[in-house]
């Protein structure tokens, strides 16, 4: 085990520690803003990876797909009312290739309606590549794939 | 209300007593009618068990069934409920039983890929004592089998002995359309699970409802992408429970920017789209439909959307939660490419579907306001009170919804007067 860089560690807990916050105090069009423009988003079933199959139900392959997400969920979509609140792990990281890293950290997504019970959503891990750029991490891909595989009514917030 | 009224008999294809979405003892009766009664209920893909040995735990209504490829190619289907005890026997989602042989945990019962009980430990029991009585007949402790049949590799399977085929349970119409989707072969491309909390009638109304497609979901006019000039047509089986929607993308040019053009001002939504690739259709089968919902009673929808194909497994798992078991899939023969552009359109329908989502949101407001509704009716007369077998356009019409009405209270029969009498 080779020894861990506390910088690049710092970075890459600090992006996902100020993501998690800006999804669950609601600023959706501050989140693509954690991605470079030529991203990967997706939110995909652990069965699906565990069994080499691609579909997910999320798959975003441009930041502007990010945008015309959050945009249809601002003025289009129709979904529960509803908070919700990431618990993150520290970042493990498991590759560094140049200005590169990847990383994976595990999440809890707990939602709580409208009747005021806070129940676990979604959980699962963050399979990311990050860009290491002037002191700041931005996200290259993000796979959120989740255990949870029994999406409760819609998933609709991103993870 | 009188409370000894039956509920069966003033429910009409265009007035359904609301208690039908929350009397556990008209779910139970559905469970015996319908879904152990005279339909052949989906239970998946013969795609997805390819290989000999490859099984998949799949549902019949809200009873636990096995989908097995057997050692000779031809597909079983069994009861997940052990014979000795009722322990569940095959414990994994899906996986290739190379041996053929599933043994339940509890005491090691043996059973093939059909399902008969091959092995039993300490049959003869241990220097003479125990074990079972010399008559004590192998085959005849099976696993519950299922009749199975499939179409175009669609496998369906029923408990009823003596239910017509499943060729003539799905009738002209819709075996024509599932050929329209089913042209190639095709292969899996993954799952979503979507859980309701609410009744499966619901969901399988809502499938059947053209009315709400323009009004409930907004994705289309807020992106100012509304095509009202594009064909639109329902068709019905002859029992009014199958019902298949199309819709054709207007003559001639597809591109998104002339879709603003057909709307009218309230539809022209301010909004961009930043990445159109997401609505991009290319068009694949012989036809200029872009659009086709196809529901089989009881438990499946058959999907294409744009490029996304795929099934939606209706599970019920109590009278107000309803599994929705979205199986998406392509052409096997579909590129690198092709496929990246399928996961792309994925984001219109499914759980998180921008297109779609609000079905889920729709079932479950339904539920909520209908509790304590006992004896209060729905309303089903948008675009008459009748069942047509053909309907177009879509859209101002309930026509398919009371299609399924219909069917369901054909099969029902007195079960729903006399579950109503027995609670009472
Ligand atoms: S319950 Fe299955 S062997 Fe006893
Ligand atoms: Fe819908």
């Amino acid at each position: 085990m080779s020894m861990v860089d506390p910088v690049l560690q710092g970075l890459v807990d600090s992006l996902n520690a100020a993501y998690c916050l800006c999804l669950d105090d609601g600023r959706l069009e501050e989140w693509p803003e954690f991605f470079v423009d030529d991203c990967l988003y997706q939110v995909i079933a652990r069965e699906n990876v565990d069994n080499g199959l691609p579909a997910a139900v999320i798959y975003c392959d441009s930041k502007g797909m990010l945008v015309d997400r959050v945009v249809a969920l601002r003025q289009a979509n129709v979904f529960p009312e509803h908070f919700s609140r990431h618990l993150i792990s520290r970042a493990v990281l498991t590759g560094i290739d140049g200005d590169t890293v990847s990383a994976e950290a595990s999440y809890a997504v707990l939602q709580t309606r409208n009747d005021g019970e806070t129940r676990i959503y979604n959980v699962g891990k963050y399979v990311d590549r990050l860009l290491i750029k002037d002191g700041l991490a931005k996200l290259v891909s993000r796979m959120c794939v989740y255990d949870t595989h029994r999406i409760a009514t819609l998933l609709a917030t991103p993870i | 209300m009188n409370a000894m009224a039956p509920v069966g008999a003033p429910s009409l294809p265009t007035a359904v007593d609301y208690r039908v979405y929350h009397d556990t003892q008209i779910f139970a009766a559905e469970q015996r009618n319908i879904f152990k009664g005279r339909t052949w209920c989906y239970l998946g893909l013969e795609a997805e068990i390819p290989n000999a040995g490859d099984f998949r735990a799949t549902h019949l209504g809200e009873t636990p069934v096995v989908l097995v490829r057997g050692q000779e190619g031809k597909i079983h289907a069994w009861v997940n409920r052990c014979a000795h005890k009722g322990a569940t026997v095959c414990r994994s989602l899906r996986g290739n039983q190379a041996d053929g042989a599933f043994v339940c945990v509890y005491h090691q019962w043996a059973y093939d890929s059909e399902g008969t009980l091959v092995g039993v430990p300490f049959r003869r029991g241990m220097k003479g004592v125990g074990g079972y009585e010399k008559d004590f007949d192998l085959a005849s402790h099976s696993l519950e089998k299922l009749r199975v049949e499939s179409y175009k590799g669609m496998v369906f399977g029923t408990f009823s002995a003596d239910i017509e085929s499943l060729d003539d349970f799905l009738g002209p119409v819709m075996r024509k359309y599932i050929d329209r989707v089913f042209q190639r072969p095709i292969k899996v491309l993954g799952y979503s699970r979507q859980y309701m909390a609410g009744n499966w009638k619901l969901y399988s109304e809502n499938s059947r409802d053209s009315y709400h497609g323009g009004l409930l979901h907004l994705f289309y006019p807020t992106f100012g992408i509304y095509r009202q000039s594009q064909d639109s047509a329902g068709e019905l089986a002859e029992q009014g429970f199958h019902n298949v929607f199309t819709f054709s993308k207007p003559k001639g040019d597809i591109d998104y920017g002339s879709f603003g053009d057909e709307a009218n001002r309230e539809m022209q939504g301010s909004a961009k789209l930043q990445d159109e690739r997401l609505l991009q259709f290319r068009p694949e089968i012989e036809d200029d439909v872009g659009l086709h919902i196809q529901s089989l009673f009881p438990s499946v929808v058959l999907q294409q959307i744009q490029n996304t194909l795929a099934t939606r497994q209706i599970v019920t798992h109590g009278v107000d939660k309803t599994e929705l078991v979205w199986t998406y899939f392509g052409y096997a023969d579909d590129d690198e490419e092709t496929t990246r552009h399928r996961l792309r359109n994925l984001n219109l329908v499914g759980p998180s579907g921008l297109i779609s989502m609000e079905d889920g949101e729709a079932v479950e407001l339904c539920q909520q306001g209908t509790v304590g509704a006992e004896g209060k009716h729905s309303f089903i007369e948008m675009g008459g009170d009748d069942v047509r077998g053909y309907y177009a356009p879509l859209g101002m019409d309930e026509n398919a919804v009371r299609g399924f009405w219909k069917g369901y209270l054909n099969l029902m029969g007195d079960a729903l007067a006399v579950s109503a009498e027995a609670s009472a």
